[in-house]
């Protein structure tokens, strides 16, 4: 099980949040003069790296509110967790094989 | 009932070739819809100058991962018609490929524990007939004769209000279905490579001519990509993107029993799905994990979600005992169907996007991916499950059908 640390509750069991997919995808600036091929892009067409990536969880069963975690896909580290209103973190330096 | 004896392995399976430096067609990943794409390209189409690469060893991914149901009652008639095929190619195969993988034509539940599920499944197997697939709606003292260890009182928590049953639907023993596959083809000139990781595609412009290997570079005229939960890596490294996200989908099995169970149960509402195996074991599976990853390993929580719930339907599960656990990455697309078909880059074809359910699919993806790599244009079973349904909008939305949370 992940222990996720949410920015305003301290470290908790994956069971209290919810996944929300990948972080910083942003609604189109111009939705009227996307294609339909932009618009699959941004509904269907989401990263899926193998190693760190950053989502979103929903702090479900605390306070209820989104924030962004860097986690590893295939070590399932957790790397950082930051407020939607913070920048994607610079990685800490690579240990192991990563 | 009597437990089945294991059939007795043949000598001799399939040869352990050296990579050569040029194939007509590569297919990339030996599970089970590698190694059918590599029979069926042989069988149906006569191109036998074929490699299929497996980073590891044959069929060691997700076809050594899954809890082995077949069956084909789902709802849309794209899906409908694909898995039928599916279904009428696994009651012949046996007999074709002259191996016998234990088939099991048991039969499959799929239960309903709210109004909604009913409605659901009422509808289902109205679409499903429509379809010419075979389906039943039973309700809970018809559930309950055709599997007398299910829990059918009103009295749990989430009461079985009914269920669909297909009673052609059951299991094969995965392993030796991709021995059968392997032999087969290999014994019509394939050539099957293990611990050939492919790391590079070679492009001539924007038409695929071979791909990099950890054993060197093998020129190909055209290549198929099979490889379930990494489909979305090797499609990164051609320079194009999938719709797909990977997760870890996780399966147990209990220690050995004498034969309680004698169909195929599952449940969406309470998340379980459950088959006896040939030799005793318990087979169960749950839902994928709610995040992406590529650990084959998944949360402790979810089986403990699944336990509870094998062990409210099923009160004889109280005293059986966990063997072993393990995981397996599945592709997952936004409509929960696959993905068969071309893609941007020319020459390079892909069969993935399968989520929880490829292995009941395994002959019809081959048959169709065949198609598909030997003609250049979709066979019209897959034609709709094209990569542009994403751009068109024309989905398939299976996540009713799909009976597994993803």
């Amino acid at each position: 099980m992940l222990l996720i640390t949410c920015p305003w509750c301290g470290p908790r069991d994956e069971t209290e949040y919810h996944y929300g997919g990948q972080a910083h995808v942003p609604y189109p600036e111009n939705p009227e003069d996307l294609s339909d091929a932009q618009w699959a892009e941004y509904v269907f067409y989401r990263d899926n790296p193998k190693g760190p990536f950053a989502e979103r969880w929903l702090h479900g069963i605390g306070c209820r509110r989104w924030f962004n975690v860097l986690r590893d896909t295939v070590t399932y580290e957790v790397l950082a967790a930051y407020r939607l209103d913070e920048p994607r973190p610079e990685l800490p330096p690579a240990g192991g094989d990563r | 009932m009597t437990a089945e004896p294991l059939p007795e392995h043949p000598d001799f399976l399939w040869r352990n070739p050296e990579p050569r430096s040029s194939y007509d067609v590569v297919i990339v990943g030996a599970g089970g819809h590698g190694l059918a794409t590599a029979y069926y390209l042989a069988e149906n189409h006569g191109i036998t100058n074929v490699a299929v690469l497996e980073k590891g060893w044959l069929a060691g991914g997700n076809m050594a991962r899954n809890t082995t149901i077949i069956r084909s009652n789902y709802l849309w008639d794209e899906s409908a018609a694909i898995y039928e095929h599916a279904l009428k190619l696994w009651e012949r195969l046996p007999a074709e490929l002259d191996y016998d993988f234990l088939f099991s034509q048991r039969g499959v539940l799929n239960l309903a524990h709210t109004l909604q599920d009913v409605r659901e499944g009422v509808r289902r197997v109205g679409a499903n007939r429509l379809n010419g697939v075979d389906a039943e709606w039973l309700e809970p003292e018809e559930v309950a004769k055709v599997c007398p260890i299910l829990n059918v009182s009103p009295r749990t928590r989430y009461p079985v209000l009914g269920g669909t049953f297909q009673p052609r639907a059951g299991i094969a023993k995965h392993d030796h279905v991709a021995w059968a596959l392997a032999r087969r083809a290999d014994a019509l000139g394939v050539d099957l490579i293990q611990g050939c990781e492919v790391t590079g595609f070679l492009k001539d412009g924007d038409r695929v001519t071979g791909v990099e290997t950890n054993r060197g570079r093998i020129l190909a005229g055209r290549v198929g990509l099979a490889a379930a939960g990494h489909s979305g890596v090797l499609a990164r490294l051609a320079g194009f993107r999938l719709p797909v996200q990977s997760h870890p989908l996780q399966a147990l099995v209990s220690e050995l029993h004498e034969p309680v169970h004698p169909t195929v149960v599952m449940s969406n509402h309470v998340h379980v799905y459950v088959s006896q195996a040939h030799k005793g074991e318990l087979v169960m599976g749950a839902g994928v994990d709610a995040y992406n990853g590529y650990g084959q390993r998944g949360s402790f929580h979810v089986i403990e979600q699944q336990m509870a719930a094998a062990v409210e339907l099923f009160p004889v599960f109280a005293r059986a005992h966990v063997l072993r656990t393990w995981g397996g990455i599945v592709d997952v697309t936004p409509d929960a169907s696959p993905v068969i078909g071309t893609t941007p880059v020319e020459n390079l074809y892909v069969n993935c996007g399968w989520g929880t359910g490829g292995f009941k699919a395994t002959p019809a993806a081959g048959w169709t991916f065949a198609h598909t790599i030997a003609t250049g244009a979709p066979h019209p079973l897959n034609a709709p499950f094209a990569l542009d349904r994403f751009t068109t909008g024309a989905l398939i939305d299976e996540h009713g059908a799909a009976a597994v949370a993803h």
